[in-house]
C-alpha cells in the first residue's frame, strides 16, 4: 500500500508540475532555473537525518558532504534568483 | 506516527504549498521576486523542522556542512557574473546530483545487516536510480560547465566507438541493477553502479557541441530534480518526492522549449554525436558589403524603429550595457527599440533575457520571435549581435541546410539588416548563412562592444 501511495504522490506532483512551469514566460527562463536549483536543494531534508543521527562514520561523513552541496544549491540558488529577479524593470512610463 | 513525525509532515505540507505558491508567482515578472521569496521561506520552514526529527541527536556536522556549503554558494551568488549564469547553473545541478547520490549511498550505509535483510526490493531499486541518475547529472553537469566556461573546448568531442560505448553502459546499467538489487550488502555492486553513473554522464555530455548546450543544461536541470524524487522515494521522504518532481518537471519542459526551438528532436540532440558529422551543404556564394559604424550610424539617425536581435556573441563581448546605451540615444532620437529573442539565443534558456535586464532593458520591450516576425516589415532596421543561426535564412530555404526547418527571427525581411560580427572576408566567400549576401544586408566588422560604442560616440558628436 505505501508504494501505491508514493506513486500517487508521483502521479499529482509531476502534473501539477507541468501546469504550473507552463505559465513561465520566456524572459523568466533562467531565474526559474536558478529557482529550480535552489529547490531541488531539499535533498537537504533528506541528508540531515544521516549527517547527525547515530549513525557510524561512513554515514554521517557521507550526510554531511550531501548536507554541504545541498546548502551550496538552496543559499546560492535563491540569492542568485533573487539578484537577477531584481534586475527586471517594466519600462517607465 | 508520534506527534513529532506528525507534526514534521504537516509543516511538510505546508512547506509543499508554499515551493507551488512560489512557481505560480514566478509566471509574471511583478510577482517573481515574492514568489522567490515565498519558496524560500517554504524551504526554511521544511529544514528547521525536519531538525526536530528525533533521530538527529548531534547538530555539530549539520552545521559545519551547511555553514560552509552556505558560504560557498552565498559568495557564489554574489559574484557571478550574468554572462556566465549557465556555468553557475550547471555547477549547481551538479551538486544536486552529487548530494543526492551521496544521500543514496548514506541510505544504504546506515542500514544493518538486518535491515539489508529485511528491506524490500523497492527500496534498493529506488537507492540505485537514485545513485545513477545522481552520478549522471553529477559528472554531465561537471563536463557541461566545463565547455560553458571554456575551461575544456566547447566542440563535440567525437570517436568511432562512441556508439558501443554507450550501448555498453545501458547494458552494463541493467546487469548491476539487477546485481544490486538482489544483493545489497555486497558493496562491490554499489561502487560498480557509482562508476557507471559518473562515466555514463561524461561520454553523454562530451559528445554534444556548445550550441546545443540551452538543452544540455535543461535536461541536467531536471534529473537533478528526478534524483531527488528517487532519493525521496528510497527514504519515503514525501517533501522530496513532491519538490524533486517539481523541478523534474520544469526541467523537462524548459528540455522541450528548446527542442521545439532548434526544429529537433531530444534524441537528435542527445545523440548527434553519434552519428556522422553532417557534410557542410551547398556552400552559398555572395558579395557582402561592409558598412563603417559611422555610416551605420547615419542610417540609425534617420531610422523610426529599430529591432535588436542578440546572440551569444553579445555575453561574450559584453555589449549589453552598451546596447543598453544606443537605445536611450535611439529612444531621445524619436526611435523605437524593440528586442526580438529567440528561444535559443545563448547557451541557456532566457540568457539573453537577464544579461539585457541587467542592462536595464525593461522585460516589455523584449519579445518572442512569433511576436516580431509578423511585423518584420515595418522595422527600418534590424541589427544583429553576435547571432547567427537564429537568423539564417537557410532554415527556410535551403532543404540540404544542417538548420533547415528551425524556426527563424526573419530578420532578412527587415528594411535594412546591420550584422555585427568579429570578421568576415570581404568580397566573394563562401559562409553558411545567406544573410550575409542579402541586398538590404551590412556587414559592420569588429568587437560588437566597440562597434556599438563607436556608433554611440557618433551620437554624442553630433
Amino acid at each position: 500500500m505505501e508504494i501505491i501511495y508514493l506513486l500517487f504522490i508521483v502521479l499529482l506532483a509531476a502534473f501539477l508540475g507541468f501546469e504550473l512551469i507552463r505559465k513561465v514566460p520566456a524572459t523568466l527562463h533562467t531565474p526559474l532555473m536558478s529557482g529550480s536549483n535552489a529547490i531541488s536543494g531539499i535533498t537537504l531534508v533528506g541528508a540531515l537525518a544521516a549527517a547527525g543521527g547515530d549513525n557510524e562514520l561512513l554515514t554521517t561523513v557521507l550526510g554531511t558532504a550531501a548536507v554541504a552541496l545541498a546548502s551550496i544549491n538552496v543559499v546560492g540558488g535563491y540569492l542568485v534568483t533573487d539578484r537577477m529577479l531584481s534586475m527586471f524593470k517594466k519600462k517607465e512610463k | 506516527m508520534n506527534d513529532i513525525e506528525t507534526i514534521i509532515n504537516l509543516a511538510y505540507v505546508v512547506a509543499a504549498a508554499l515551493f507551488i505558491l512560489g512557481l505560480k508567482l514566478l509566471s509574471s515578472p511583478d510577482s517573481a521576486k515574492r514568489g522567490n521569496f515565498v519558496s524560500a521561506i517554504g524551504m526554511f520552514i521544511a529544514v528547521v523542522v525536519t531538525l526536530l526529527d528525533q533521530q538527529i541527536i548531534s547538530y555539530q556536522y549539520i552545521l559545519a556542512g551547511f555553514f560552509l556549503g552556505g558560504a560557498y554558494g552565498a559568495w557564489k551568488a554574489k559574484t557571478v557574473e550574468m554572462t556566465a549564469m549557465p556555468e553557475l547553473v550547471s555547477l549547481f545541478n551538479g551538486f544536486g546530483g552529487a548530494a543526492s547520490l551521496l544521500l543514496g549511498w548514506a541510505t544504504l550505509a546506515g542500514m544493518s545487516i538486518v535491515a539489508l535483510e529485511t528491506t524490500g526490493a523497492f527500496t534498493f531499486i529506488t537507492v540505485f536510480f537514485t545513485i545513477l541518475v545522481g552520478g549522471i547529472t553529477f559528472s554531465g553537469s561537471v563536463i557541461a560547465w566545463g565547455k560553458l566556461s571554456g575551461k575544456m573546448s566547447s566542440k563535440a568531442v567525437i570517436f568511432t566507438g562512441l556508439r558501443e560505448l554507450s550501448i555498453l553502459h545501458i547494458i552494463a546499467m541493467f546487469a548491476i541493477g539487477y546485481l544490486f538489487t538482489t544483493d545489497p550488502s555486497n558493496s562491490l555492486w554499489l561502487y560498480c553502479a557509482i562508476a557507471l553513473a559518473l562515466s555514463f554522464g561524461l561520454w553523454a555530455t562530451i559528445s554534444i557541441g556548445g550550441a546545443d548546450m540551452p538543452v544540455v543544461i535543461a535536461l541536467l536541470n531536471s534529473y537533478s530534480g528526478v534524483a531527488a524524487t528517487a532519493a525521496g522515494l528510497a527514504t519515503g521522504n514525501t517533501i522530496l518526492i513532491v519538490t524533486g518532481l517539481l523541478v523534474g518537471a520544469s526541467g523537462l519542459i524548459l528540455t522541450n522549449i528548446m527542442c521545439k526551438a532548434m526544429n529537433r528532436s531530444l534524441m537528435n540532440v542527445l545523440l548527434s554525436g553519434f552519428s556522422k558529422p553532417v557534410e557542410a551543404g551547398e556552400k552559398i556564394e555572395g558579395e557582402i558589403k561592409i558598412l563603417s559604424a559611422q555610416d551605420a550610424f547615419y542610417v540609425l539617425e534617420a531610422a523610426q524603429s529599430v529591432l535588436v536581435i542578440p546572440g551569444y556573441g553579445m555575453a561574450v563581448a559584453q555589449a549589453q550595457h552598451a546596447v543598453r546605451e544606443m537605445q536611450s540615444l535611439l529612444e531621445d532620437n524619436g526611435c523605437t527599440v524593440d528586442y526580438a529573442i529567440h528561444a535559443v539565443a545563448g547557451r541557456m534558456p532566457g540568457h539573453m533575457n537577464v544579461l539585457l535586464a541587467e542592462a536595464d532593458v525593461p522585460y516589455d520591450q523584449l519579445y518572442e520571435m512569433d511576436d516580431v516576425n509578423p511585423r518584420m516589415e515595418n522595422y527600418d532596421v534590424a541589427i544583429v549581435i553576435g547571432a547567427n543561426d537564429v537568423v539564417n535564412p537557410a532554415a527556410k530555404e535551403m532543404k540540404g541546410s544542417p538548420i533547415y526547418g528551425m524556426p527563424v527571427i526573419e530578420a532578412y525581411r527587415a528594411k535594412t539588416v546591420f550584422v555585427l560580427k568579429r570578421s568576415a572576408n570581404a568580397g566573394f566567400a563562401g559562409v553558411d548563412n545567406p544573410l550575409f549576401f542579402k541586398d538590404n544586408t551590412r556587414m559592420v566588422l569588429g568587437d560588437a562592444k566597440d562597434t556599438i560604442n563607436s556608433i554611440i560616440r557618433e551620437f554624442g558628436d553630433d
